[in-house]
């Protein structure tokens, strides 16, 4: 069994099978981040770049771990030290780093599709890492690997996403994944923020937290963009968090067991409560550790892809 | 057609001697743990403790190593290998592990099965125990305990099957 691109664009061009093989090969390199010698010599001698068009501190440190426990070199671009801002445009750049013997591109950009456009342009493997309102792939899929390690098979699970889905691209991600598994996703949030026209791709609509939450097994919170405060979306993040923000209080109508999942960074007080983020039911420390350990998967995988 | 070599009996008898062998070049148990090489060599390392366990009447702990990461063909396969789990129970720094594989071929596997152990700790010793050693060595690598030497031509092909995979027990050559 192996990947069927040598490049990861999207949870959506991915099939279940694909999907349930890189959780497996991340399980492998989970044992490995265990040990006292956190790093195996699988892709030693290749080079990865970490094209990052857009801040990001977590992901960018989560791949460049990952990547250096599999011994490839690595190369961080940051969009304000590069040839960019003196009008380079996209495909130049990154033929430019696949001319330096780059065999994995990582990017991260505000387009929507920007990876998907290089990969058509360039060699070296492709990993989208965020790209504009479209997807964040290796955040569904070390947030399924986190799922399925507390709670088992994601099939039958009841799963919300709470906040801004319309802007989200860990929602869209986290929505292709656990629909292909069989899971029942809610989203929740205000009309504003939540389209009811979502309900198109297989998933039901709340507007208010208590019924959505009823019985659910999984919350994933989502970050409310600050930079997006003052453009309507809702009035204050004061009363943001009165009507969304998850508590105890809000959380008791889940399931006993469920758990309290966020992509980070948090807005305390804004989407979730200290009490919630730092209390029993969170895994979202967890999240962050998985990630390194799915990434380390994806590109061991696409390395064989190449092939 | 395959030609067997082994049978499920002669597997047993086999694995019993190799385990006294192990006993007897070590003086007992104390400080030995086995280790398997993913999948053959989990089950072999898990019935040879078995059979220590009788003889001696000790436990001694199994772990289990996958050598994907290790290997030293990742950059020629069509096909990344499948990962296993690495799960080593006992601290193998300063302990004397007996690495087990099911055929000793190239010595290549064994080669990366060598410095993935290093990767978890320092072992006092790495004695090798194959139930087959079919020759054709491509790296000075020599096992230590041998369950059967079987001359092969280069392009045959020695399989052992195992109950634990819901096969019959057998070695056979085709």
């Amino acid at each position: 069994m192996k990947l069927f691109s040598k490049d990861l664009l999207g949870i959506k061009e991915l099939t279940k099978d694909e999907i349930i093989l890189i959780l497996d090969t991340a399980s492998g390199f989970k044992d490995v981040l265990k040990r006292d010698i956190k790093k195996v010599p699988a892709l030693r001698g290749k080079t990865a770049v970490n094209l990052f068009f857009e801040p990001s501190t977590r992901t960018r440190t989560s791949f460049e771990l990952a990547e250096k426990r599999l011994s490839l070199d690595v190369l961080n671009l940051a969009v304000t030290t590069s040839s960019v801002v003196k009008g380079e445009s996209l495909i130049d750049t990154a033929l430019n780093v696949q001319a330096l013997g780059a065999d994995f591109m990582i990017i991260r950009h505000s387009s929507s599709g920007a990876p998907h456009l290089l990969s058509k342009n360039i060699n070296a493997s492709v990993i989208n890492a965020g790209d504009g309102v479209n997807e964040h792939p290796t955040q569904a899929l070390l947030d399924a690997f986190t799922i399925k390690e507390k709670l088992g098979e994601i099939e039958g699970l009841r799963i919300a996403i709470v906040g801004d889905i319309l802007h989200s691209r860990v929602a869209k991600s986290n929505i292709y994944l656990l629909t292909k598994f069989g899971a029942e996703v809610r989203l929740i949030g205000p009309p504003t923020l939540v389209p009811q026209e979502s309900e198109s791709l297989g998933v039901k609509v709340f507007h208010d937290m208590d019924s959505g939450l009823r019985d659910v097994n999984v919350v994933m919170m989502l970050r409310i963009q600050m930079e997006r405060q003052g453009k309507g979306f809702f009035p204050s993040t004061l009363e943001y968090f009165r009507y969304w923000g998850l508590t105890a209080e809000r959380l008791s109508v889940a399931d006993d067991n469920a758990i309290v999942m966020h992509p980070g960074p948090m807005n305390r007080g804004i989407e979730i409560s200290s009490e919630i983020a730092d209390g029993p039911r969170s895994v979202i420390l967890e999240q962050v550790t998985n990630g390194i350990a799915i990434r380390m998967a994806v590109l061991y995988l696409l390395a064989g892809a190449r092939g | 057609m395959p030609k067997e070599l082994l049978n499920k009996q002669d597997i047993d008898r086999v694995l019993a001697r190799m385990a006294h062998e192990i006993l007897e070049r070590n003086k007992g148990t104390e400080n030995l743990c086995l280790v398997g090489i993913q999948r053959g060599g989990v089950h072999l390392a898990k019935r040879l403790s078995k059979k220590i366990k009788e003889i001696e009447g000790k436990d001694i702990s199994v772990g289990s190593l996958d050598i994907a990461f290790y290997r030293d063909d990742l950059n020629i396969r069509k096909e990344q290998p499948a990962v296993r789990r690495t799960e080593v129970p006992c601290e193998i720094t300063d302990q004397k592990v007996v690495l087990v594989d099911d055929v000793l071929f190239t010595g290549r596997s064994i080669r990366a099965a060598l410095d993935a152990l290093m990767d978890i700790g320092r072992p006092a010793n790495i004695q090798l125990a194959v139930l087959i050693d079919r020759g054709h060595r491509e790296l000075p690598i020599k096992a230590d305990f041998v369950g059967k030497n079987i001359p092969t031509a280069i392009n045959e092909n020695v399989e052992v099957s195992l109950e634990e995979e819901g096969l019959e027990d057998k070695v056979t050559i085709e």
